[in-house]
């Protein structure tokens, strides 16, 4: 018999705890749905409002997003397109096709490699800081002194972050992309002893449209959840600085296994 | 003129709200009138920072209405409070203005994003607003570049620079200073005489409270204790108000110097000892 005084059995404590973790990430993503709409409505329908997205603080974000990640992302590129090509040619040597390096290489990574390495690097980077900053504001009243000058907090810092993310999550992966294949092409080319240009002649050849496509595809769709993920987990903080940086850290995590998930999922619906 | 006769700015009825099973306010009734500095006051916990939430939108109660300026704000749309809320300004407790901001584009913010005027006009705008509230030539500092005080006023600027017909004011003087608090006063009541505005302040500071209000509403534990005039509540025999009025008092009287000495004294007492 249960009462008050007795605490709960142990295996009902867990289911407990397994129903409030469900019914939290259920409330995720039903927060995360919600805000997508109200995002692709403020796009849609801010300008009708008088409310319109405001084209600065968009290219503000894409500053920040985009260029100023280029450097972090070329010097993960170029490295991981290396890192393929040594291991490519190694495991290829066995069964005396090494030659055929160039097509593994550049399936790889414009498939699956740059646009998961960009995605995991913007979660580090841009998601967290999203997430610090959304919080910060958060524990600040800054939201609310939002509400109150009539100001809607989605359409003025969702809407510019995942509209600049939409846009450079792709760019970059294309940057991505070109760095890791040059960089790649710099190893095959001296270790199979062909010219740079007959190396970019192969790997356009053995690229398809849709490679191309499923890349960037994937990209985009990084692009928003690194973006409504910092949200959710920005607007949940409690507590003062200690809260900014647990949110912040379970904001990339959170990202990361979110990309995780939704690259298997792709992969599992598209390439089959 | 009898308050009766004013025209009615705030009108709450008998609003009442929980956090999850706990009362927070009971039935809360009371009106703000036009032009009147209405000062909402009571200690730690009495529902008076929950009541300016509700007051401001932010949050919903269980039950009861709340009007502004003739709106049901409980019935309005996202865009009807929009517009609602180009008529009020609010004043934070800390301030909140935008760290990635410039004092000055943090008081232009509400005119770049309600109004369609050039960049210009927006900045004499601001510029006559940090002057009303003694900040004039800090328009380029970062908020994280001002002192607690100066951060408040901007936070005044920034609430009035549309012109607001009403204005909420969250804990003017907490944390600050005798000197700063008492300017911050003097700045509430010009703004009610130059703008005229209609103002509620909610604060737990007695001196400031009888300071500028016309009228107070006293509140403890959810429940209103009397709404009068400064001598009403001065003269009013209610315990709990009386107990409030006392503590007060009580601090009062403690004697610097007094204080100084017996620190001295301790302090002097410690160091023999080692």
């Amino acid at each position: 018999m249960l009462s008050p005084d007795r605490p709960f059995p142990l295996f009902l404590q867990k289911i407990e705890s397994l129903g409030r973790i469900s019914t939290k990430w259920v409330n995720s993503l039903g927060f995360g749905t919600s805000l997508l709409y109200q995002s692709v409505f403020w796009i849609c329908w801010g300008s009708r409002r008088k409310q319109q997205v405001r084209l600065e603080a968009i290219v503000s974000q894409m500053m920040e997003v985009g260029i100023l990640a280029l450097p972090i992302v070329s010097l993960v590129s170029i490295t991981i397109g290396l890192m393929l090509a040594i291991q490519g040619i190694d495991a290829l040597k066995d069964f005396g096709a090494e030659h055929q390096v160039t097509y593994g290489v550049a399936l790889s990574v414009v498939r699956e490699f740059a646009p998961l390495i960009t995605g995991i690097l913007i979660a580090g980077r841009s998601g967290s800081a999203f997430a610090a900053r959304l919080s910060t504001m958060m524990i600040n009243n800054e939201i609310d002194a939002l509400r109150v000058m009539g100001i809607n907090p989605v359409r003025f810092l969702v809407v510019p972050s995942l509209v600049a993310m939409m846009i450079m999550v792709p760019l970059l992966t294309l940057w991505a992309d070109i760095v890791a294949l040059l960089g790649a092409g710099l190893y095959i080319t001296t270790a199979l002893g062909i010219s740079m240009g007959t190396y970019i002649g192969q790997t356009i050849a053995y690229l398809g449209t849709a490679d191309a496509l499923h890349g960037l595809g994937k990209s985009f769709v990084f692009g928003i959840l690194i973006t409504l993920v910092g949200v959710i987990n920005g607007s949940s903080v409690t507590g003062g600085a200690e809260g900014v940086g647990h949110v912040t850290t379970r904001a990339v995590v959170h990202s990361i296994l979110a990309l995780i998930l939704a690259d298997l999922l792709i992969v599992f619906l598209l390439t089959r | 003129m009898p308050l009766s006769e004013l025209e009615p700015i705030i009108e709450v009825i008998d609003l009442t709200t929980h956090y999850g099973s706990r009362k927070i306010l009971n039935g809360i009734s009371l009106t703000v009138h036009k032009g009147e500095v209405m000062v909402i006051m009571g200690g730690s916990g009495s529902g008076k920072s929950t009541l300016l939430r509700h007051l401001i939108g932010l949050e919903h109660p269980s039950s009861g209405n709340i009007k502004l300026l003739g709106q049901d704000i409980r019935n309005m749309t996202e865009h009807d409070m929009t517009q609602l809320y180009r008529k009020v300004g609010v004043a934070f407790q800390s301030g909140a203005l935008f760290s990635s901001m410039t004092v000055g584009e943090n008081i232009m913010l509400p005119l770049r994003e309600h109004t369609k005027l050039d960049q210009k006009t927006m900045e004499i705008m601001a510029r006559l607003k940090l002057e009303v509230v003694n900040l004039a030539g800090f328009e380029d500092l970062m908020p994280s570049e001002l002192s607690g005080g100066m951060l408040k006023r901007a936070a005044f600027a920034r609430a009035v620079i549309m012109d607001p017909v009403l204005l909420f004011c969250d804990e003017p003087s907490a944390g600050l200073d005798p000197v700063v608090s008492s300017s911050l006063d003097e700045l509430i009541l010009r703004l009610k005489d130059a703008l005229d505005m209609t103002i509620v302040v909610v604060t737990h500071e007695l001196e400031s409270a009888f300071r500028i209000a016309d009228r107070i509403t006293v509140l403890d534990k959810g429940d209103i204790l009397t709404i009068g005039t400064v001598d009403d509540v001065r003269a009013s025999d209610n315990r709990r108000i009386q107990d409030l009025l006392n503590r007060h008092f009580e601090e009062e009287i403690l004697d610097p110097d007094a204080y100084l000495a017996r620190l001295t004294g301790e302090s002097e007492a410690l160091f023999s000892q080692v």
